[in-house]
């Protein structure tokens, strides 16, 4: 079997990640077991957008979200006590699809700058939720003092067993969504973004499997919000701010829209440069100072020039997709 | 007579001051070739798209089959059996044409919430859609991707993505529109040998076609049907004459 440069690229980068952590012991860097764990965290929210966005259309511009019910739905149950992994993330997943049913059942109903702003209108009701709720910390936010637990499984306060697991749920994710995109039900939400009225008149009434999609992207997005607030080890409502929402729509569109591997390279790209531009000794303070210009200046000229993202640039497999 | 396959009782659709459809009636049978013609802006596409259930008339009833469909939205119309092409090219254009046709057949195998198995291995999808893409000569462009197919192909994908939902009614929005005379002349023929096969309503500009085609003319003029019949009879009419045709032969 012959792989197409876009997948061979894909499984060098899960090559590469898997590599992390004996790197990092080796080198005595223990910081970049940090960053690439929340590159995963984060490329693993920004598969679920890529999902609905990508695949389905629906250029949702609330995600975090998702992001934020996961993280909420673990703090709050330790704050209180419960401290049970799979009760915790269950929760955290469960109230995202929920959350994504009833947010989704609304917003489906619109399409184009309308669907824009309700999901954003949707997601800032939640950020101020979280802003609001004293118990947990309001707009400050609250340490989480302990981790999910997975008794006799794996102990999330180990930096390592913690990133593997999140490597583990990275792969799992990228492989259920490629399924899912291929199937019956990803051609038909395919077939809808691309031509909604040649959709309807051969019969498919596009709404339920718009909304069923827009569920799967929240629930995968509010797993990872348990990641995440684990991984910080800190509840902040700034984790479904609207600007993160933005960051992960510019993960999926930097990567490649529409394209198993891109949310992965997006993420990655994104929190790398963000983070080289930040700290790289190398440059001159006038660059580190304003870091935040020099990337958007990068990310424009990506935009420009690379009008289907960095997976864009490689040759993907059958049909253009995968 | 027989009950109709489809008929259309005074259908009526405004926009703004504008009546585009009329009190239309409209009936077809099971295997005729209806043609509706009339001038542009007579509101011919407007009531395709009401018989298709892209619109929804103002008043009116539409029964197809027997059933009372006026409220039925359109991909529900579509599952009973109605089918229609669009007067502008409707395809998926980043598709290839073997998956448009495929998407037309998997619209109508019950419904698509499975998630896992690839629907492009899928035979029974893929092998009834490589059959009409047969059908309609396009088996060889299975697997070019829809936007490269010459503006004839892409036409006959259209035709063919109706063909594939197994349809009782095609309704036709000019399927030779924008094609070259050899072009239209194949599909002509093409859509000659589905006659008496599939009931057809035909909505076109192309004077040969409609003739060729058609058992029963509908001429359309501001929205209203001023005269049904067959083809002689409409050639032979002074109204359809002074209305219609005597100005399309002047140019």
């Amino acid at each position: 079997m012959r792989l197409a440069p876009r997948t061979l690229a894909l499984l060098a980068l899960l090559a590469l990640l898997a590599a992390v952590p004996p790197l990092a012991a080796a080198f005595a860097q223990p910081f970049y077991l940090d960053l690439f764990r929340r590159i995963m965290i984060f490329a693993i929210a920004a598969i679920s957008l890529n999902l609905i966005l990508g695949y389905g259309g629906m250029v949702s511009f609330g995600h975090a979200a998702y992001l934020g019910i996961g993280a909420y739905a673990v703090g709050a149950l330790a704050h209180h006590g419960i401290t049970n992994g799979f009760v915790q993330w269950g929760l955290a997943i469960g109230a995202s699809a929920l959350v994504a049913l009833a947010i989704g059942a609304v917003s489906i109903r619109t399409s184009g700058i309308y669907f824009i702003m309700i999901t954003l209108a949707f997601s800032q009701m939640l950020y101020y939720l979280g802003v609001s709720i004293e118990e947990y910390g309001g707009d400050d936010g609250m340490r989480v003092k302990t981790l999910s637990q997975f008794p006799g499984l794996v102990d999330l306060a180990d930096p390592v067993a913690f990133y593997y697991l999140v490597f583990a749920l990275l792969v799992v994710v990228l492989w259920v969504t490629d399924r899912v995109v291929r199937s019956r039900f990803g051609m038909v939400i395919r077939a809808a973004k691309s031509n909604e009225a040649r959709t309807r008149a051969i019969g498919f009434s596009p709404y339920p499997y718009r909304l069923a999609a827009f569920v799967i992207a929240g629930a995968i997005c509010g797993l990872a919000g348990a990641l995440l607030v684990n991984h910080t080890a800190y509840l902040t409502p700034e984790f479904m701010n609207w600007t993160r929402s933005g960051e992960l729509m510019f993960m999926v569109i930097l990567g490649g829209t529409g394209t198993t591997a891109g949310p992965l390279f997006g993420a990655a790209a994104l929190l790398l440069l963000e983070d080289l531009l930040q700290g790289w000794r190398v440059l001159p303070p006038w660059v580190r100072d304003y870091w935040q210009l020099y990337l958007g200046v990068i990310l424009v000229l990506v935009v420009l020039f690379a009008k289907r993202g960095l997976a864009g640039l490689l040759p993907g497999g059958r049909d253009g997709d995968g | 007579m027989a009950e109709p396959l489809l008929a259309a009782r005074g259908l009526r659709k405004s926009f703004g001051a504008l009546a585009a459809t009329d009190g239309v009636d409209l009936e077809v049978f099971e295997g005729e070739t209806h043609a509706i013609i009339g001038p542009n802006g007579a509101g011919k596409t407007t009531l395709i798209s009401q018989l298709s259930g892209r619109l929804r008339p103002d008043t009116g009833r539409i029964v197809f089959a027997g059933e009372d469909v006026t409220l039925l939205a359109e991909p529900a119309r579509a599952r009973k059996g109605l089918a229609r092409s669009f007067q502008v090219t409707s395809i998926y254009r980043e598709f290839t044409a073997l998956d448009n046709v495929a998407l037309a057949v998997q619209a109508h195998a019950g419904h698509s919430f499975r998630f896992w198995r690839d629907a492009r291995r899928e035979r029974a999808l893929r092998e009834p859609a490589l059959a009409v893409l047969e059908e309609v000569g396009l088996a060889e462009r299975a697997d070019v991707l829809a936007a490269n197919l010459a503006h004839g192909e892409q036409r006959q994908l259209e035709i063919a993505m109706a063909l594939a939902t197994r349809p009782r009614l095609l309704l036709l929005d000019e399927p030779v529109a924008g094609m070259g005379i050899e072009e239209s002349q194949r599909m002509v023929k093409f859509l000659g040998s589905l006659k008496g096969r599939k009931t057809m309503i035909l909505v076109e500009h192309d004077m040969d076609a409609v003739f060729t085609l058609a058992d029963r003319i509908s001429v359309l003029v501001y929205g209203r049907i001023i005269a049904t019949g067959t083809p002689e009879e409409i050639r032979a009419n002074p109204e359809v004459r002074a209305a219609y045709l005597g100005e399309d032969e002047a140019c």
